[in-house]
Formats: structure tokens, sequence, C-alpha cells
């Protein structure tokens, strides 16, 4: 997953002119897919939901303050990320390497909170396997986590980078493409939080 | 190529009205097309015989790349053809649903077909007999095919009768069809479902009102009953599966193996039941049923027996 | 569990003759080629010049080799198949149990579209298309050889496969409920998950990759509507790449999930649902189709414009035809199952939809043929699989068009009719293709022509054996006999039967003469070399450089005015001229981190498929790590300086001079 979320990345190793914009459009492009990945999970699980074969549905498990918080760490880490941008934009080591520790921990409170709320319902028998309703929810929410991992691994191989070599241009073109991937993770969470949540507990 | 399949047992053979509607439209969108395609092939073997290399009398024009009007004609031509060809579909496809019965003096006869691993269930619930790798029904006589699957997905097809339709674990689909002329015909799974899947086939015996009374009373006569043991005997896995007789069926069979991923569920989960629609206890549907959103979803099968509306 | 979780010795199909007698011939020929490589000193060649390479051009021809590998593999499966079903007629058995021939029919299925035509098709793409547009490489020249060793990732395990265990025996679809656990416990349908997933995954990133490359690197001048066609036509298929491939993946991980971690996606009970899957299957399935026929249809247009000597009749046409069927194949997706109960309003649906793309391909045939109109034809190799395809094709498309009608269908779904109706098109129209293709670029790939004589005899034993093997497939279908039978026993189908396995035969006889002209003509190279660069009198910026191309495509970007790019330029006269002095090229530098990093992917996916965890985590790690290292390594650029570029590019217009005046300015008209 690392490997794919980082490919577009690749490139701009190759050419230092002129390259970061093509390496930002392909990264934005290889979202694009991404984003289509979502959808086919999306539309797995909204065929699926209601297939929770007589066993427990959203409304039962779904705990909406827990995943509320859940929600405004992961929302306000794309704040902080947008603060940690300004600052590398800035030329400010300090700024950028503050606010992505910042980011790096509201994300992985984020995946605590989600691992927590997985291991609690497996632990109370609704786990994956009970019904195809339980294994698209695990699956959507997964694949976001999923995500979201790698991407902390990511950052913390950034906050490396730009602790040990500063930010010259392919440092900084590579956290815009990390800048993109987290608030295109925030967008799919929001999705997320709507479809799967919310409309789950109405 | 017509005259070649025109001898007996194929699809261009048909034995009953589906089949005979079906071969009418493959025949008049074939000529249809042909109406385009025929000129399309003439055409490329003669430019590319006039217009070859050393035939310096021909006009040669390299730098000629654009003409309206001929634009407009290869655009207006394939279009005109399937606006055609699409207006015939549109109407053939709502006279040959499958779904649909078929317009007839008669009452249809109604069989419940079950696809197991490697044979077919056929189950008579009006004449409370059942029968494996043969289907005996009169002839015409509208059939009404109720479909599922025991595990794998089939297709049942008689390809001289007419339409397939896919069978379906935990869900039920539909065939109407109907023989014209007395005859066995062959039927197949038009589906791979694994190993034994070349020899599930099974015998379509269409005879006069008599000859089936007949057999449904030779069949009810000392044959074993059809319970949900002896279906479980049944539905373990056998190729090339004898011909086999019941003469009773137990009640609600068809639905017990629709309904039985949802029953084994249910036995062991005593956790909250939480019912996704209100009037529907979540027993009464087969998973498919929510399914119904996708396109290509089978129709529900109703635990009331009552006719589904689509 | 063992060290090795569930992979032993009884893995290895020693009770099966075919297969052991195949893994000696290939294990012999491996070792003939092992020993040629050291006997003739070419490792540090193949390692240093191929495979660890960056540049487009050997990525194409490396892509190339691997299709015809599988060709070879995917063909052996094909004529297998027909031999069994010549032999197994009348109640006979035939010479392969259902066991073993279920496999081969899936694998020919696997192998032929995602290991033979994607690569002849990526193969194709990435020799052409940066040269047509006028780049020195694609956007991302690194990525573009990961991509190529996770095509080859796949392909090696989906052939492990043959002597380790098993393969699928659910058909190429793998549709569940079949393909889970319940239905196929053995290791088959997880070989078919992860070949399809790691070279889906490449192809995922050649899309990507390539659609930068055309939205952003195109030469000085070149506007989106002055792209060479087969530029086009590859950047149709790049975003029906885009937006398919990522199904793909997920309805594959689904499965994966269902397979592995007992979830309940497709299966029958807990509430599955395995409509759900053939859905998203053909979601993806039916714009692969499309995404394979669209660079063969701008094959078609640069050879018949090349070859007749005229431009391209309705470029503009050209363009949006490709446009429609890509938009539209993202919309029939049903008609691949209208037997599954859908009401008659929605396969009506999708059925007319279907039907509408035959109105832009019709508008594609039409002008290829106005395009032949007034020109002068050159009866080349390539022009014979143009011409072959604008017959075989059509038919293809009329008895398309036949299944998409839904009461058609509800009779032909799923029997032989449609395997003829579908190889009519894939065969016919693909690889009639990707073989035009071929014979076109060979001599700008290789620097040398292949064998004229050859190749014609390959294309008549391919055009006629395609006939004798199809066309009874077509009568079989209309007399019932469905696809996938291991035996049958209806005496009215023998006859067309035999016919289609001698079919099979001439086929082979024009695969084998392939090969044998691709021997002859590299035996003959010398004597048949392609020293001016442009061997066709060609219209494109790819013909401007010399053959093989120099390594940094264009020593100056060329600057573009016309659709015909090069024709344009050689009637203006500048082409083949030097400017005062050369800047200096930035140039990547070779890798071997591709090889690397797909190389742990495909140990991952080996370890997976026979649940060997340590195995698989040390893969995961290593694939990440070795990206890790790439990603941090800082030498990975050099410049070609101007005094290097002026030596190549004075020996290249010395050789186009002699060449031009040998053949008394037929080049430089």
């Amino acid at each position: 997953m690392n490997m794919m979320t980082n490919a577009a990345h690749l490139a701009d190793e190759h050419e230092h002119h002129d390259t970061g914009e093509n390496t930002v459009f392909g990264f934005w492009l290889y979202l694009m897919t991404d984003c289509l990945l979502f959808a086919s999970v999306f539309a797995t699980y909204a065929v699926l939901f209601m297939n929770t074969a007589g066993g427990v549905s959203g409304r039962d498990i779904f705990e909406l303050d827990y995943v509320a918080i859940e929600t405004a760490a992961l929302l306000l880490s794309s704040i902080t990320y947008g603060f940690a941008m300004i600052g590398a934009h800035r030329q400010s080591r300090p700024a950028t390497l503050g606010w992505l520790m910042v980011t790096f921990a509201l994300g992985a409170v984020f995946i605590g909170m989600e691992i927590n709320e997985f291991h609690h319902l497996i632990a109370e028998g609704h786990g994956p396997s009970q019904s195809a309703f339980l294994s698209s929810f695990f699956a959507l929410v997964g694949l976001h986590g999923l995500h979201v991992t790698a991407g902390l691994i990511w950052m913390a191989v950034m906050m490396l980078e730009v602790r040990k070599r500063g930010l010259g241009s392919q440092t900084v073109t590579r956290l815009s493409c990390l800048s993109l991937f987290w608030h295109f993770l925030d967008v799919i969470w929001v999705c997320v939080f709507t479809v799967v949540y919310l409309m789950g507990v109405l | 190529m017509f005259s070649l399949a025109g001898c007996q047992g194929g699809v261009l053979d048909p034995k009953g009205q589906v089949g005979v509607d079906e071969k009418t439209l493959i025949i008049v969108s074939t000529l249809l097309m042909l109406l385009v395609v025929i000129p399309v092939i003439v055409m490329t073997l003669f430019f590319a015989w006039k217009y070859r290399e050393g035939r310096d009398h021909e006009i040669y024009s390299p730098k000629w790349a654009h003409s309206g009007r001929i634009e407009t004609v290869v655009w207006l031509v394939p279009v005109a053809i399937i606006v055609i060809l699409g207006g015939i579909t549109w109407y053939s496809t709502h006279a040959l649903d499958p779904y649909k019965p078929l317009d007839h003096e008669r009452e249809p006869l109604t069989v419940q077909v079950v696809s197991l691993n490697w044979k077919w269930l056929f189950i008579y619930p009006e004449q409370g007999v059942a029968s494996v790798n043969e289907l005996v029904f009169p002839v015409d006589v509208p059939v009404q095919f109720r479909i599922t699957s025991e595990s794998t997905m089939n297709s049942f097809f008689i390809p001289q009768l007419g339409s397939q339709i896919y069978s379906m674990a935990g869900m039920e689909t539909r065939l109407h069809l109907i023989a014209n002329e007395a005859g066995t015909y062959h039927g197949i799974s038009a589906n791979y479902s694994g190993e034994g899947f070349s020899d599930m086939n099974f015998d379509a015996i269409a005879t006069s009102d008599t000859e089936f009374e007949q057999w449904v009373t030779s069949v009810r006569q000392d044959n074993p009953t059809l319970t949900p043991e002896r279906y479980a005997t049944l539905a373990t896995p056998s190729e090339d599966h004898p011909v086999e007789h019941f003469g009773s069926v137990s009640d609600g069979l068809f639905h017990q193996i629709i309904h039985r991923y949802m029953q084994n569920y249910n036995d062991w989960n005593e956790g909250p039941r939480h019912h996704d629609s209100a009037e529907h206890s979540s027993t009464d549907h087969p998973p498919a049923e929510q399914a119904s959103v996708l396109p290509g979803s089978a129709t529900p099968e109703e635990a009331q027996d009552h006719v589904a509306t689509r | 569990m063992s060290l090795l979780g569930n992979l032993s010795l009884d893995a290895i199909p020693f009770h099966e003759p075919i297969i052991m007698g195949t893994l000696a011939v290939v294990g012999v020929a491996g070792i003939a080629l092992v020993i040629a490589l050291t006997v003739y000193k070419k490792w540090g060649v193949l390692w240093h010049d191929w495979l660890t390479s960056v540049d487009h051009k050997r990525i194409g021809v490396m892509y190339i080799v691997l299709a015809l590998v599988m060709l070879i593999r995917g063909f052996s499966d094909a004529i297998m198949m027909r031999a069994q079903l010549a032999m197994a007629t009348s109640g006979a058995e035939g010479y392969l149990p259902p066991e073993h021939y279920d496999q081969i029919f899936t694998a020919h299925g696997v192998i032929m579209i995602m290991f033979m035509a994607m690569p002849f098709m990526i193969g194709l793409m990435n020799i052409a298309l940066p040269l047509q547009i006028g780049a020195r490489d694609v956007a991302f020249p690194f990525l573009n050889n990961l991509s190529f060793w996770f095509a080859v990732g796949g392909a090696v395990l989906i052939n492990l496969s043959l002597g380790l265990g098993e393969f699928a025996k659910t058909g190429w679809m793998a549709y569940p409920p079949l393909s889970e656990l319940s239905f196929s416990p053995g290791v088959g349908v997880d070989y078919y998950i992860w070949a399809l997933q790691i070279s889906g995954i490449g192809t995922l990133l050649t899309g990507v990759n390539f659609l930068v490359t055309v939205f952003r690197m195109r030469a000085p001048g070149m506007k989106l509507m002055q792209m060479p066609i087969f530029t086009w036509t590859c950047t149709w298929a790049n975003i029906l790449i885009v937006a398919s491939f990522p199904i793909l993946t997920a309805v594959l991980g689904l499965l994966t999930l269902d397979r592995y971690l007992d979830f309940h996606f497709f299966t029958n009970d807990a509430g599955g649902n395995a409509m759900m899957y053939i859905n998203l299957f053909w979601a993806w399935g039916h714009p692969e189709v499309y995404i394979l026929i669209l660079p063969a249809f701008g094959i078609f247009s640069e050879v018949i414009s090349t070859f007749t000597g005229k431009r391209l009749f309705g470029y503009k046409s050209m363009v949006w035809a490709s446009g429609a069927i890509s938009i539209l194949g993202f919309i029939v997706w049903l008609h691949h199952f209208f037997t599954m109960g859908s009401s008659a309003n929605v396969n009506a649906f999708f059925g007319i939809m279907t039907m509408i793309i035959a109105v832009p391909t019709g508008v594609k045939l039409f002008n290829w043929l106005f395009t032949m109109y007034c020109g002068r034809l050159r009866l080349a190799v390539p022009v014979l699989w143009t011409l072959g395809f604008m017959v075989t094709f059509t038919i293809g498309g009329m008895t398309g068009v036949l299944l998409a009608v839904p009461g058609a269908d509800y009779v032909l779904h799923n029997s032989l009719f449609l395997i003829a109706h579908f190889h009519n098109t894939i065969i016919g129209g693909a690889v009639f293709g990707y073989l035009a293709g071929f014979a076109y670029w060979f001599p700008k790939a290789m620097g040398f022509h292949l064998n004229e004589r050859l190749g014609k005899a390959s294309f008549w034993c391919w055009q006629v054996g395609f006939y004798v093997a199809f066309m009874p497939l077509y009568v079989l279908g209309f007399l019932g006999m469905t696809r996938r039978l291991n035996h049958t026993n209806n005496p009215d189908w023998n006859i067309w039967l035999y016919i289609a396995c001698v079919g099979a035969v001439i086929i082979l006889v024009g695969i084998v003469l392939q090969f044998v002209q691709l021997y002859v003509s590299f035996r003959q190279r010398e004597q048949n070399p392609d020293t001016t660069g442009d061997p066709w009198n060609g219209h494109t910026l790819e013909w401007a450089t010399a053959s093989p191309p120099q390594f940094y495509n264009f020593a100056e970007l060329p600057k573009v005015r016309d659709i015909d790019a090069f024709t344009d330029m050689k009637e203006q006269g500048t082409a083949y001229q030097q400017p005062a002095r050369y800047a200096p090229i930035h140039m990547p530098k070779n890798t071997p981190y591709g090889i690397l990093i797909a190389g742990a992917t495909t140990v991952f996916g080996f370890a997976a498929v026979w649940h060997i965890g340590w195995m698989a985590a040390l893969g995961l790690v290593g694939a990440v790590a070795f990206y890790l290292m790439r990603a941090y390594d800082s030498d990975v650029d050099y410049f070609v300086q101007p005094e290097d570029i002026e030596r190549i590019e004075s020996a290249h217009l010395q050789q186009v001079g002699v060449a031009s005046t040998d053949r008394t300015g037929e080049v430089t008209a």
C-alpha cells in the first residue's frame, strides 16, 4: 500500500528541472485512481450494508460520539498539515517539522481510535466474518485506515528527510504530494463518516 | 452459415415459440447489419486493389483528408442502422423477457429447478413429484420455471426451446418456455460450474398431456420421498448423475433451499436482532433481495409464494 | 504450520506427464539460455543495458519479449484445448481430465489478455508514443521500469502455478461463489488473485505515467489535436486504464478478504452477494477490451496513412470516435450477463448502449477506407495485417452487435458463438493490430528490417487459420454447444470440432513462422539495416530519429506545426537539420530498484499464495525498503555532453545522406 501511495511520487529523482509539476500532476492522477478504488468499495458497502444476515446493523454498533472525536482529530490534522506546508514554503524548517509532528500525532490518534474501535467490535463478536454488512464495513473503514497508516509512515520518513536535507525543491514537492494525499484522505473520511456512520445510525 | 446450422438440435432449429421468435430476431438483425457489413468488406478489398502501388493512372491526392459530405454519410449510415436495430431491440427485449408469462390459453405448469453440483433437480409443486436430470412436461403448455442453485452459479438452458437464465444460490430467477412439438431436447448448464460441469445434462421431454399424466403417476408409485435429508445426500457433488425420481417432496423444500444460508446463520446467532425493513423479519428475505438495487440482480424470492412483481 | 506454509513437495504434479514434460522442456531451455549468456558473456549487457534500463524504447522491447513468451504459453493452452475437444467427441474422454483442462482454459484466458495482449500493447506504446510526441522519455522513467517488472512478477506467478500447485479452475473471470474457498479450496484462485493484482498495479502506474507524458511533455507547438492518432488512441486507452483498473484492484481485494480472512462479500452465506463481483468485474472487464483494441485502431490508422502515402482521412472524427468508444465502454458492462434476470428495461438499455458503440467503430472503418481512397497503397506486411483486420473485425463487430440484442443473447450467451465473437475481435482486432505495429515499428526499434516473405507467410497462416479455427465455433454456437465443455457427445458437432482443431494448427504454423522470421531477420541483420531511420516514408516524429533511436531520442526537441509533423518537416526542408550547437541533455541513470521492488512484491505474492507468513512479511518489508532506498538514492541522473551529441547526430545524418543518395531522393523529397 505504501508503495502504491507513493508511486507517482517516485519520479522527481530523475529530472530536477521542471519536473516538480509533473510529479504533482502525476500524483494527483494517482489520487483519482485511488478515489475510484474507494468508489468501488463504497458501492460494495451500499449494496451490502443491509445484508446483516440476522446479525447487528450499524445502529447497534456505531457510537457517534466516539467517531466524532476521531473525525475531529483527522480534520484538524488537515489544517495542521496546511500550516506545515506554509512553513515549508517559507523555508522554515522548525515550523515545518513542528506542524508535521502535530499532524502526525493527530493522525496517530485517529488510527489508534480506529484500531480500538475494531478491536472492540471483534471482541464483542461483531467481526467481519459475521455478515456481509460487517465485511463491507471493515473493508471500507479499514481501507481508509490503511491509507492513513501509509500516510503516517510517509510522514515520518518526510520528517527525517526535512531534518536531514532541509527544504530543497525535491523535498517540498514530496511534501506537496503528501499534502494532496492527506487532504484527499480527509475528504474520503468525510464520505465514510456520512455514508457509514451518520446514515447508518439514522 | 444458416444453412449449415440448419441441421437438427441447435438454436436455429427451435421447437417452441420462444425459440422461434429468437431465431427470427437473430436472422432479421443479421440481415440488417449485413447491409453495412458487406459494403465495407467489398469496399476494403476494392479500394486496396484499385489504389495499390503502381497503378499510376489512378488519382493520387496525398493531402485529401477531409470531406464534410463523406463524413456526414459515414456517421449517418451506422446511426440509421443502429436506430432501427435499437427499436427492434427495445421491442424484442420486452417481448422476450424471460420473466414474462407466455400469452397462452392454457394455464402454465410450474417447475422448480435447482442446480446442484453437478446435476439438475426438477420439483413439480403442483404434482408433488420430483426428478433428477429428467424434465418431462406437456407439449403446447407454457412452463414457468422457478430457478435457484444449491451452490455455484449455473445457467438453465434448453437450446431448442429458447432463452436461458442463471441459477444462483439464495435467490430465485424465472424463465417461461413452451414446446410446440413433442420430442426429447437436450438440456444443459450454460455456465461453467466446476469439475463435473460437462456432464451436467438433462433430457427435456415434451409429451402429450396423457403421457405427462402417466409419467407423473409412474413417478408417484414406488419412488422415495425427497426429504431434506435425502436432498442433503443428493447435494453432495456427483458427476454424470443418473436419472432419479421422487414420488413425493417435503413441503416447502424449494424455499428451504433458497433460505438455507440465512437459517444456518440464525441458528447460531442469538445476538441482538435488528431488522432492516420494518415490516419483514430478516429471515423472510434472502440476502439477494437487499441487493436488488444492482443491475443484473435477480428477483427476490417471496416466502409466501406469490408472484413477485418487479 | 510448517515453515513453508501450505507448500510441500506434494505441490509438484509428478503424476501429470504433460506438465512434467513441459517443465522439463522449460528447464532445458532455461539452462540453455543461461549457458548461452555465459558463453557469449552477455550477462553484463543484459543487466546493465536492458533489465535495469529506464529507456522507454528498451522497456518497450522487453514488454514485447514478455508478450511473445507468454504468447507461446497461452497458445500452447489453446492448442491443447482444441486437441482435447477434437479427441473427446462422441462420449470419449480425451486426454485431459477436467481437473487439468479447467486450469488450462482459465490460464489461457488470463494469460492471453493480461500477459500477452496487455504487454504487447504497452510495449508498442512504450516504443512509439514518446517518440511520436517528440519527447525524450516518459514523464517517470523509473516508474516505467517498475511497471514492467510488476507485469513480469505477475507472469512469473502464473507460470509458477504450472509446477507448484495448480492454477484456478474457475474460468478467467473467477466468478464467485465458485472461486470462493468453499468451492475452490486449492491455491489456484490465489495464484490468479496475486498474479492479476501485481500486474494490475503495474498497468495502473503505466496509465498514470503515460497520461502525464502526453499532457505535459509534448514537443513545442504540438497541440492536443495535432497528436499522432496512435498517441491519441493510446491516450484514450490510458484514461480507460486509470478509470477501470482501480475497480479490478478493489474487486480482487474483496475476493482476497473473502478467501483469506473469512469475509462475506461474495459468499452464498452470511449475506454475501456474488452478483456484486460480477458487476464490478465487468465494470473493469469491459473497458479492458477497449484498452486492448483502441491502440490497435491507432496502429491501423498510422499504417494505412503511411503506406498509402496520404494524410489520415477524418482525423477529428477518429479522435472523437475513439473518445466516444471509451466513454460508452463504461456503460455497457451489463451485456456480459443479460441472462442474470434483470428487467427488460435494464437489459434493453444496456443492449442499445452496446450497439451505439458500433457507430463510432463503423465510422473508423469508413475513415480507413477513405484514407485508402485516392492513395497509393504499398502492400507491405503491416498493410496486410490491416486489410485482414478490416475484413475480419467487421464480421466480429457484426456478431458482437448481434450478441448485444438481449433476445439473441438469451440463446447465444456463453455459447461457442460468443467464443468465436470475442476471438474474432481480439485476434482479428487487437492481435492483428499489434502484429501490424510489430512489423511497422520493428525497424525503428531494432535498426534492421524483418524478412518480408516470412512475414507475409505468417500473415496468411494467421488469417486463414483464424477463419478455419473460429468460423466452426460460430456454427457450434448455433448448434447449442456451450463453452468450457471438457468433452462432448453429439455427433453433429464432431466435424466442426475437427475443423477448428485444424485451424488452430494453421495458426500454430503462423506463430512458428513469426519466430522463424525473427530468427532469419536477426541472422540477416547486416544485409537489411535501416540506415535512414525512415524506412516507410513516415508521417510522424518517430521516423525523424535514427533506427534504433538515439538513447536521448531527440538532440533538439522538434518544433511541430502539423499533425503529420515529420512529413511537414520533410516538405519544408527542415528535416535532418543540425543546429549550430547542441545543449547538454539531462538523462536518468539505469537502476536495479525496479527489479528489486517488483521482485520483493512477487515474493510477497508467492508467500501469500502458500500462506507463508514470514516470507510474506519479508517481501512486503523488502519492497518498502527498496522503495525508500530508491527515493534517497542521489546518483540517479547525468548529462549527455554536446560533443557526444554532435558525434552521434553527425554519424546518423551521414548515414541518412548516404541512404538518400542511394535511393535518389526518396527520403528527402
